[in-house]
């Protein structure tokens, strides 16, 4: 049996979880005020995630990039191919809040969405 | 020029929260004076995640929280002005504005509500020794750079303060490509939340570096190099000088409310939070006007920045519908052990609501563990709530029930302390 | 071949070469910065000195206060923030009144008018936030303070007006002596000219002993300073000093002209003649000098703490003759070298003319309007501006509320802002309270859209200080 001590990042209170181990997988959590606790440290110690947000280029626009975020959480370790896919794309303004700008980033079927608009410029 | 009955100073999340409340409680001229290009205020530079849980139950960038904030203010028919710098405010309310369409204008609003924000501590203001090359920045002018344009500051970084832009910048810059070498923070304690320090610094293996501070800044054209130190009590030791290359500082140092108009008009600001001294209605000194958000006192969290603004605009259409005579009774709220500061920082009886409930927000002087948070007006003791942790990084809340403020008839003042 | 090249463009440099450009001369002036005003002008006290200080019978006496009497025209002229706060040195020790006392005399025999000692009581109806140690002080009602900025880019404007051509980023590495006239290398090319003027602050030892046997040594000596936010103004109004004591020289704290509180100077004698940092321990010292003339300062208001270096010459005299035919030394120029610089600029231009035999230029211009500044305007002719020129509505400074139109006209001058600093300096955006943390990107933008150039070529004072490195992921 082992015991792994996290920091919640599910909200800003930042719980300090423990979580049992047993063969690699979680048996049991403590120290988590809700329920998104619990499940954060089942996913964080398996298959972390994160939503990653970043800019694309956009040309013609009143701004030179948007905002954007994966639609969900993406595995941890495909951060940088996120990133990296992101790099060649150059959008046409305008762009809506929520516009999906990529189907299917690092080969997973998850969605990039502009998280800003941009009006043309 | 159209005259409003009333007018709020800054279009981002306070300022629209608070015309959109002032609008729910049936104000009709009302105009938001926007300095930026854009509404939304320092959100639209915030594209991370994490915003609106509280309000909206729901992980939103900061760009789309403001945007449901603005969409709320087209729905309402409510005016603003973008670009858009009010240059003066006087006692009487008069405002003087500048933009390119109108010009230089006058306003004389019947309420006004400060929405102003808050700048960054600069460099200067820290009095870190050394040169003065390109590539100093503080962490919401990278945020700029890198968000709303595009642009890389620099490639080897230094943070300096572990408040949460400087968290949050550490991973954007990573991100884009940049190496952060590491985050220094001067107290023994981090200054931004906990989850950020996870998923910024640790997710990327950036260490960071408390009870550490900056002590020199080599380079001459370009940022070439900072010492960072140990500090004992803020004080570098000698002998724990440890050089890291690199060709930008980034300072996450600290947020000054920006009450330059707020001085102008004479309203009493309070030595702590640098904000105006309010009363329950988060009006100031000079009667209608009112403060909510960054301008009145640095939040931590957005949510309770819109919470605090929607009751300033309240409170800013009340007086314009309903004025009051000026209260007999007025109960400052003392800073008992462990607690910096209150806003409000008094509360006349008479404008209570017996059936309301008045928030009462502060911050600690340090980190404690194991206190009871306790609230008392005059002897009684009306509130007491058992917190595992308390740091100064967080700003707490306590919620008072108004009849518990009225029962209390003979009270000469209130107290919020830590104890136990 | 130049009649005249000029060697640096600071306040000396530039006053001398609008001086020369009233008789008919092909003038240059070359400078290793990317700009005007980069070295010892651009940081130090900002003060005009009534001329007390300086011993009696020196040069550096009678430069002083000639140029304190021709300030005020000059900032006439030239549109120069310049005003007359009168300035006191005050005394905390009984037993330094025979200093202060020969003080005074020497001020009378260098001529300056108007000097008197104040006691305790009048001192602090002067200056109620004097010390209470202070016990008496000399008055010089004809002390004043400057934009040192301003004054450097308006004489060189003024010059470029007159036809003088400006060089800059061309470092002079060495000097030939032709039969008739000189040979400079630069970093640029091959410069000739019939007369050099060696106007070069802490390098003018440098140029000198390349053409010179009698060597002489310029000490770069540093001055640390703190610069108080405008909230402070009126905290004090006079320029005031510490009478040298027993503890040493003290530091001076001054109102500037646009309303923020100086305070410093240290004065570290330093090996590098490039080395503006500021260090710990001189921020200290000024720290606990800074209350023995003036109680209780605010210091919590420092929004910046900076360093300049003084051409500090060993004998503290101003070098100015000509040591080789055709070759000017304007060196040693330290403090009171602000104060002293259109008397500099008429004695250099003397000197030349004497060597040239130059005539009278028909068409000078003497006069110089400043970059036009709509706060200083009534609402209607702000609003009137506005319309005609919508970029003075934009305000790009919040903290200074410095217009787009300002930092426009501020690159499009002759000679005009390249960089975030020289628009900071012309037109005092970002020299406010945050520093340049709110507007710097939109200077950086708004200069690659007048200039032509992309965003990343932007430096914050030339060289290598590129603001911007890259874009987001070019590296990914």
């Amino acid at each position: 049996m082992e015991i792994k001590h996290l920091t919640c990042i599910c909200c800003p209170l930042g719980c300090q979880l423990h979580a049992e181990m047993q063969e690699g997988r979680v048996v049991s959590v403590s120290g988590n005020t809700c329920k998104n606790g619990d499940q954060y440290a089942r996913k964080e110690l398996t298959a972390p995630t994160r939503i990653v947000t970043t800019t694309v280029r956009v040309r013609g626009g009143i701004r030179p990039v948007v905002s954007v975020k994966t639609a969900c959480d993406v595995p941890k370790e495909k951060i940088f191919e996120c990133m990296k896919e992101l790099k060649s794309i150059e959008l046409e303004a305008p762009i809506v809040m929520g516009q999906t700008i990529l189907h299917g980033i690092a080969g997973t079927s998850i969605d990039v969405v502009a998280t800003s608009a941009i009006r043309k410029g | 020029m159209k005259e409003y009955d009333l007018v709020v100073i800054g279009g981002g999340p306070a300022g629209l929260a608070a015309a959109i409340a002032a609008r729910d409680a049936g104000i009709q001229d009302i105009l938001i004076l926007e300095r930026d290009r854009e509404l939304g205020g320092i959100l639209n530079q915030c594209i991370h995640n994490g915003f609106g849980l509280h309000t909206f139950r729901k992980e939103l960038t900061g760009p789309e929280y403001a945007d449901r904030f603005v969409q709320k203010v087209i729905e309402k028919e409510i005016e603003y002005k973008l670009d858009t710098m009010v240059l003066a405010l006087d006692a009487d309310k008069t405002l003087t504005a500048v933009n390119r369409e109108a010009g230089l204008f006058q306003l004389h609003p019947k309420a006004v509500v400060l929405a102003m924000g808050c700048r960054e501590r600069p460099r200067g203001a820290l009095n870190i020794p050394g040169s003065r090359p390109a590539g100093i920045y503080t962490a919401g002018t990278a945020q700029r750079l890198v968000n709303m344009e595009g642009y890389l500051p620099g490639r080897k970084v230094v943070i300096l303060g572990s408040g949460d832009i400087g968290l949050i910048m550490a991973r954007r810059m990573t991100l884009e490509g940049a190496e952060v070498r590491a985050v220094a923070e001067l107290m023994p304690y981090s200054g931004g939340l906990k989850r950020n320090i996870v998923q910024c610094l640790d997710d990327y293996g950036i260490p960071l570096l408390l009870s550490h501070t900056v002590v020199d800044i080599q380079g001459k054209d370009r940022v070439e190099g900072v010492t960072i130190a140990q500090v004992d009590h803020g004080k570098p030791i000698p002998g724990t000088e440890v050089c890291y290359e690199c060709d930008t500082l980034l300072l996450s140092c600290g947020l000054i409310p920006e009450n330059e108009l707020s001085i102008g008009a004479g309203i009493k600001l309070n030595t702590v939070t640098n904000g105006p001294v309010v009363n329950e209605s988060l009006e100031t000194s000079v009667p209608g006007i009112f403060a909510a958000g960054n301008v009145l006192h640095v939040h931590d969290l957005v949510d309770y920045v819109c919470e605090e603004a929607a009751s300033a605009g309240y409170h800013a259409a009340e007086y314009i519908l309903r004025p009051v005579q000026e209260a007999a009774t007025v109960l400052p709220i003392l800073c008992g052990s462990g607690i910096r500061y209150t806003v409000p920082a008094c509360i006349r009886p008479e404008a209570l609501e017996s059936e309301g409930k008045v928030n009462i927000r502060f911050r600690v002087d340090n980190l404690y563990e194991k206190k009871k948070i306790t609230g008392y007006v005059g002897d009684t003791l009306i509130f007491n709530r058992y917190r595992k942790v308390v740091a100064p990084g967080e700003m707490e809340t306590i919620q008072i029930r108004c009849k518990d403020i009225l029962s209390c008839s003979d009270a000469k003042d209130i107290t919020v302390k830590l104890e136990g | 071949m130049y009649d005249v090249v000029i060697i640096g463009a600071g306040v000396s440099g530039c006053a001398i070469a609008r001086e020369i450009s009233k008789k008919t001369a092909k003038i240059l002036v070359v400078d290793r910065e990317e700009d005007v005003c980069c070295g010892t002008s651009k940081a130090n006290s900002a003060i005009i000195h009534a001329g007390y200080d300086a011993k009696h019978g020196s040069l550096m006496a009678k430069l002083n206060v000639q140029g304190s009497r021709m300030m005020p025209q000059l900032a006439r002229d030239l549109d120069i923030p310049y005003r007359r706060n009168g300035s006191l040195v005050v005394m905390i020790n009984e037993e330094d009144r025979p200093a202060l006392m020969k003080l005074y005399e020497n001020g009378v025999a260098n001529g300056v008018e108007d000097l008197q000692i104040v006691e305790r009581e009048a001192l602090r109806q002067l200056e109620p936030n004097i010390s209470e140690d202070a016990i008496a002080a000399l008055y010089a009602p004809m002390g004043a303070i400057v934009c040192p900025f301003t004054m450097t880019y308006a004489l060189a404007e003024n010059a470029a007006t007159n036809g003088v051509e400006f060089r800059f980023n061309t470092e002079v590495t060495g000097i030939e002596a032709l039969e008739h006239g000189w040979k400079l290398q630069t970093g640029t090319g091959e410069i000739k000219s019939k007369v050099v003027v060696n106007a070069a602050g802490v390098y003018a030892d440098k140029f000198h002993n390349m053409v010179s046997e009698e060597k002489i040594t310029i000490t770069p000596r540093r001055g640390d300073y703190f610069l108080l936010d405008r909230s402070t103004e009126g905290y004090v109004h006079q320029t005031v000093f510490q009478l040298p004591g027993k503890k040493g020289k003290g530091v001076l704290v001054a109102p500037t002209v646009h309303g923020n509180i100086i305070i410093g100077p240290t004065a570290i004698d330093i090996q590098e003649k490039d080395q503006t940092a500021t260090t710990q321990e001189g921020l200290d010292q000024i720290r606990a000098k800074c209350g023995d003339a003036v109680k209780n300062l605010p210091l919590r208001q420092t929004i910046t703490s900076f360093a300049g270096l003084r051409a500090h010459e060993s004998n503290h005299e101003f070098i100015i003759k000509e040591v080789k035919p055709g070759f000017v030394d304007c060196a040693g120029i330290e403090s009171p070298g602000l104060s002293s610089a259109p008397a500099i600029g008429v004695m250099v231009a003397d000197i030349v003319t004497q060597i040239l035999h130059l005539e009278e230029n028909k068409s000078f211009c003497g006069t110089r309007r400043g970059i036009l500044n709509p706060q200083m305007l009534s609402f209607e002719d702000r609003n009137r501006l506005i319309r005609e020129n919508p970029a003075y509505g934009t305000i790009i400074c919040r903290c200074e509320k410095v217009t787009e139109g300002e930092i426009v006209d501020a690159i499009h001058r002759v000679p005009g802002a390249r960089s975030v600093d020289g628009v900071k300096r012309r037109t005092r955006a970002g020299m406010g309270r945050c520093q340049g943390g709110f507007c710097s990107p939109r200077v950086i933008e708004i200069l690659s859209r007048e200039l032509g150039i992309p965003m990343e070529a932007i430096t914050k004072s030339g060289g290598n200080s590129r603001l911007i490195v890259g874009t987001n992921k070019d590296r990914l």
